[in-house]
């Protein structure tokens, strides 16, 4: 039996020990935003947050997760403390992370974006004001085929611009 | 604290001007952002059970038996399927494009009958009530092999010592030679040849989401759905209804969400097969999701082609010919893509170039490593970086600039519509449409600032060497034969789109709106595209050869005008006026004020919009239902070709060996852009995609027909950090006159002259230390074993 926070709603539930935390996302709590792309931690698109560090959900068992708090890509809009006014703008439900890649056209497939995401958020967590970079250092862990990269770090620049603006404010 | 900058533009539609041309941020994304997109793993049936393909370890070895009993014995095992089990019904995975006469010798079956023929090629498939327990059981399938001698090159394929295929009596899977002038005359009289010998590496496409099916018979409605579908879901389907003995309307493929294809994704493949198979054969759901391991081992490789190849020119460089000999991998079997990859290597061999005199033969040899399927710019890549590497050393040679020298030969403006003669032997002769080939290459000239920069030769301050390459293209896009597009207007305001052309990742949903709103004069927020189910036109040939939007796009418009000519007829008819006294405006029908009077107002017919009519046809209104429908078939009799130039500039570490890509420009024109930043998007994309290939991605086998490179960690692919300075530009100069909407394919340009680029530019860099680029990858290791042996070489002299 585990325990832990799951986009801050808190889940209690038996897990087989050699369940991984990305399978126990998918299948157990349905939470299938979280995608496997390799299953051996080379293209992050697994990427979660645990307690606030961007982890791979495929080379970590639900069981290490517990009493930890995770949050996913269906959480970040809502969750991230760094979101603020983002999520009020309403209609699309996008945080500015979120909000930033579609006006960049970070994602094309998308597959590989819920990795990206959780992976800049643990970024702008720790560095609001990145350089071009440290951005492209923090995502050379997440494989995207489509983008080129590109417009990925514009987007995480961008995004990481606003929300400065947006606490000075 | 900085002034908060302007917001990238989101553009609306209250402007009322055209949507096509708009960077309109896309529809599908909020979807993918949050975590709700559906891929195929993200479905879940009631009492599905989990499906995995045991797989041959060996290259090439005889089956001698299987023993599932220990697998069976496994708790949670529910099925163990084998040749014997599948021999009544399978048939082996048809050919779907370029049949080339031979290739039925080479079919694969679904499953291994007696002999495996590469590294994981599927002998068996497990299903069991739940994954983990179904890869336990994938080691308890006892098979029994007789290992054979594996046929790893296309040297060893040709010299036929070894067979792949021992009833057949050859590896050469097809032979034939094309060619256009008079290639003996021409190579006869030419006062300058030169010849070199090139290869191409073995690349995955590499989708980031692997393949997955998940199949089921629906009793109730006697329906087989299969979700998972992609790129081209109607052939599927007949081949599988087909198979299963099946009314095609019984058999259902569904498409979801698609993680990337670059081409190799949804096609046939035995797992296509195998999945709907167990389905039925259990009454019960059953999904297979392919691991990264098995994608590099099973899903179709490309671009490995070793190829000779001689140009003959004027002494003032003008080309008079290129002839050479093809030879290319096609892996173990035939499969969906035929020859597609040697026909087009040959085909687009001569280029944007005038070269009169033409003549290649093409083999297609068969080996014991994965088959090879299209990837994103098939043949094209690897063309391109034939010819333009033979072009730099044949200006070489004759002291001309590479710039110089293709200036002399790029076909212009003037001499289109340009007959390029038959060099595919399945279709006919072909003809250029529309282009300025020089206009692309002075742009790319002018942009990259080509006077100024340093040279072959040049040294960097750091000290590393300077090189800077060019690599000129044609690519064709938008294959026949046809697609439907289907309009229907909702009684809530909203347009229903149906396409049969799948999508991944493109976005269409959001480029079919922008066509439709033009027609429609409407908001795009009005349409809704449909593209997942073989249920919505009733026939389609899907996604490939950047056609999507050049013919599917073109037929939705086509249907957009008949659905506005459609209810301009039933309005006509039921106000009692002529159709000709009928305006149409954004979703509206106006009686006109007649006569024509500066003081009189078109009056609003009423039932005269889209909505209220669809909201007849709800009510049973018969007429009314077939006015706001509309159906329209766009045919495709010739191609419409894009054209481009890449530059590639690169600083080589003379010690490591390491490239470094200081710049990297690749210009297209496209004809007209639906979308500008999508197809930013798609070139940005391609061009990394490529740059990372030439460089990175190669799929090593050793002799023994081992894959060496079958994890993410040995089959490497750009990362963020490798390649930050891409540009691209997107020219809207020459529309193509075949379609309604002057468009020309966007998804393929980025990517094809990259290789082509790149070898020049380090072949630039390395020329002063007498290293010949002739093989890709450049990768570090390679270029410093070339480095050590050209200065092994000046030593030695």
């Amino acid at each position: 039996m585990i325990r832990l926070s799951v986009n801050g709603k808190s889940v209690e539930q038996a897990v087989e020990p050699r369940m991984t935390l990305a399978d126990f996302l998918r299948e157990t709590l349905d939470l299938t935003g979280t995608h496997l792309g390799c299953e051996h931690g080379v293209c992050g698109a697994c990427t979660v947050l645990v307690d606030g560090r961007s982890v791979r959900g495929c080379l970590m068992y639900a069981v290490q997760a517990d009493g930890a708090a995770v949050v996913t890509v269906e959480g970040l809009a809502e969750l991230c403390p760094m979101n603020g006014p983002a999520v009020k703008r309403g209609e699309t439900g996008l945080s500015v992370l979120q909000a930033s890649f579609r006006q960049h056209h970070a994602l094309q497939c998308g597959f590989c974006t819920p990795g990206l995401l959780t992976t800049a958020h643990a970024l702008l967590e720790e560095t609001p004001d990145p350089t071009p970079d440290q951005v492209r250092h923090a995502i050379s862990g997440n494989l995207c085929r489509c983008t080129g990269y590109i417009p990925i770090v514009e987007a995480i620049l961008d995004a990481a611009r606003r929300l400065r603006e947006g606490s000075a404010a | 604290m900085n002034a908060p900058a302007a917001e990238p533009a989101l553009h609306t539609v209250a402007d009322g001007g055209p949507q096509v041309g708009r960077a309109l941020p896309r529809t599908e994304d909020a979807r993918f952002l949050t975590g709700r997109a559906t891929f195929v793993d993200d479905v879940k049936r009631p009492g599905q059970l989990h499906a995995v393909v045991v797989r041959s370890p060996h290259a090439h070895a005889r089956i001698l038996g299987i023993d599932a009993s220990r697998a069976l014995a496994l708790p949670g095992v529910i099925a163990v399927y084998t040749w014997t089990d599948i021999a009544a019904i399978a048939q082996p995975i048809p050919i779907r494009l370029a049949p080339l006469a031979g290739f039925e010798r080479y079919l694969q079956y679904p499953l291994a009958k007696d002999r495996v023929r590469h590294v994981g090629e599927p002998v068996a498939l497990v299903v069991a009530d739940d994954r983990y327990v179904a890869e336990d059981a994938l080691d308890l399938v006892d098979v029994e092999y007789d290992t054979e001698p594996a046929v790893s090159d296309v040297h060893q394929a040709e010299a036929g010592g070894t067979l792949v295929h021992p009833d057949t009596g050859s590896n050469i899977a097809a032979r034939y030679t094309v060619a256009r002038g008079d290639p003996a005359g021409g190579f006869a009289r030419a006062p300058y040849r030169r010849r070199e010998t090139f290869r191409c590496h073995r690349q995955a496409a590499l989708p980031m989401e692997t393949r997955g099916l998940l199949a089921e018979f629906d009793p109730g409605a006697r329906v087989l759905r299969i979700w998972g579908a992609a790129k081209v879901t109607f052939f599927n389907r007949r081949w599988l209804a087909q198979v299963f003995s099946m009314e095609e309307s019984a058999v259902e493929l569904i498409e979801l969400d698609v993680g990337g294809s670059f081409g190799v994704r949804g096609e046939l493949y035995p797992e296509d097969f195998l999945v709907p198979f167990a389905a039925l054969a259990l009454g019960r759901p059953v999904k297979w999701i392919e691991d990264r391991r098995e994608h590099l081992l099973a899903t179709n490789h490309s671009r490995e082609i070793e190829c000779t190849l001689e140009i003959a020119c004027e002494a003032d460089g003008r080309f008079i010919g290129l002839r050479g000999r093809v030879l290319a991998d096609l892996g173990a079997y035939v499969r969906t893509n035929g020859g597609v990859v040697p026909a087009k290597a040959a085909q687009f061999m001569p280029g944007p170039y005038r070269m009169p005199d033409c003549e290649f033969e093409v083999l297609a040899l068969i080996t014991n490593k994965t088959p090879v399927g299209t990837y994103r710019g098939p043949g094209r890549y690897e063309a391109n970086f034939f010819r333009e590497r033979l072009i730099d050393m044949a200006a070489a040679d004759l002291g001309i600039d590479p710039a110089a020298i293709r200036r002399l030969n790029l076909i212009t403006a003037d001499e289109m519509p340009f007959a390029c003669g038959q060099l595919c032997p399945y279709e006919p002769a072909i003809e250029l449409d529309t282009g300025d080939y020089p206009m692309a290459f002075e742009r790319a000239l002018a942009e990259i600032g080509y006077d100024d920069l340093p040279r072959s030769g040049a040294v960097a301050a750091d000290g590393r060497l300077l090189g800077v390459g060019l690599a000129c293209f044609v690519e064709s896009s938008g294959a026949g034969p046809s697609e439907t597009g289907r309009i229907r207007a909702r009684a809530d305001g909203g347009i229903d789109l149906f396409t049969a052309c799948s999508a991944s990742g493109q976005g269409h949903e959001t480029v079919m709106a922008q066509i439709v709103a033009d027609v429609l004069d409407l908001p795009v927020e009005a349409f809704t595209l449909h593209h997942g189910s073989t249920t919505l036109v009733e026939f389609g040939y899907g996604t490939y050869h950047s056609r999507a939007v050049v013919v599917g796009g073109s037929a939705l418009h086509v249907a957009g005008e008949k659905l506005v000519a459609q209810v301009r007829a039933w309005c006509a008819q039921r106000h009692g006026i002529e159709p000709s006294m009928i305006d149409y405006r954004a979703g509206r029908f106006l009686r006109r004020a007649d006569p024509p009077d500066a003081g009189h107002a078109p009056v609003p017919l009423q039932p005269g919009t889209l909505a209220e009519i669809a909201a007849l046809a709800a009510a049973g209104d018969a007429s009314a239902a077939a006015a706001i429908e509309a159906v329209a078939l766009f045919e495709v009799k010739k191609r419409t070709y894009t054209y481009g130039t890449h530059v590639a500039q690169v600083a080589v570490d003379p010690e490591t060996a390491e490239v470094e890509v200081l710049r990297f420009l690749a210009i297209e024109d496209i004809g007209r852009a639906v979308n500008p930043l999508l197809v930013h998007g798609q070139a940005v994309g391609a061009a990394v995609q490529g740059i990372g290939a030439t460089f990175l991605d190669e799929l090593v086998y050793d002799d023994t027909g081992q894959l060496v490179t079958g994890t993410l960690a040995d089959y490497l692919v750009a990362t963020a950090t490798g390649f930050p300075n891409v540009d691209v530009i997107t020219l809207e100069a020459h529309r193509s006159k075949l379609n309604p909407l002057g468009v020309k394919g966007a998804g393929e340009g980025g990517i094809v002259a990259t290789g082509a680029a790149l070898g020049n530019a380090v072949a630039a860099a390395l020329a002063g230390l007498g290293v010949k680029i002739t093989d890709l990858p450049l990768s570090p290791e390679r270029l410093a074993r070339a480095m050590r042996e050209a200065r092994g070489k000046t030593a030695a002299n």
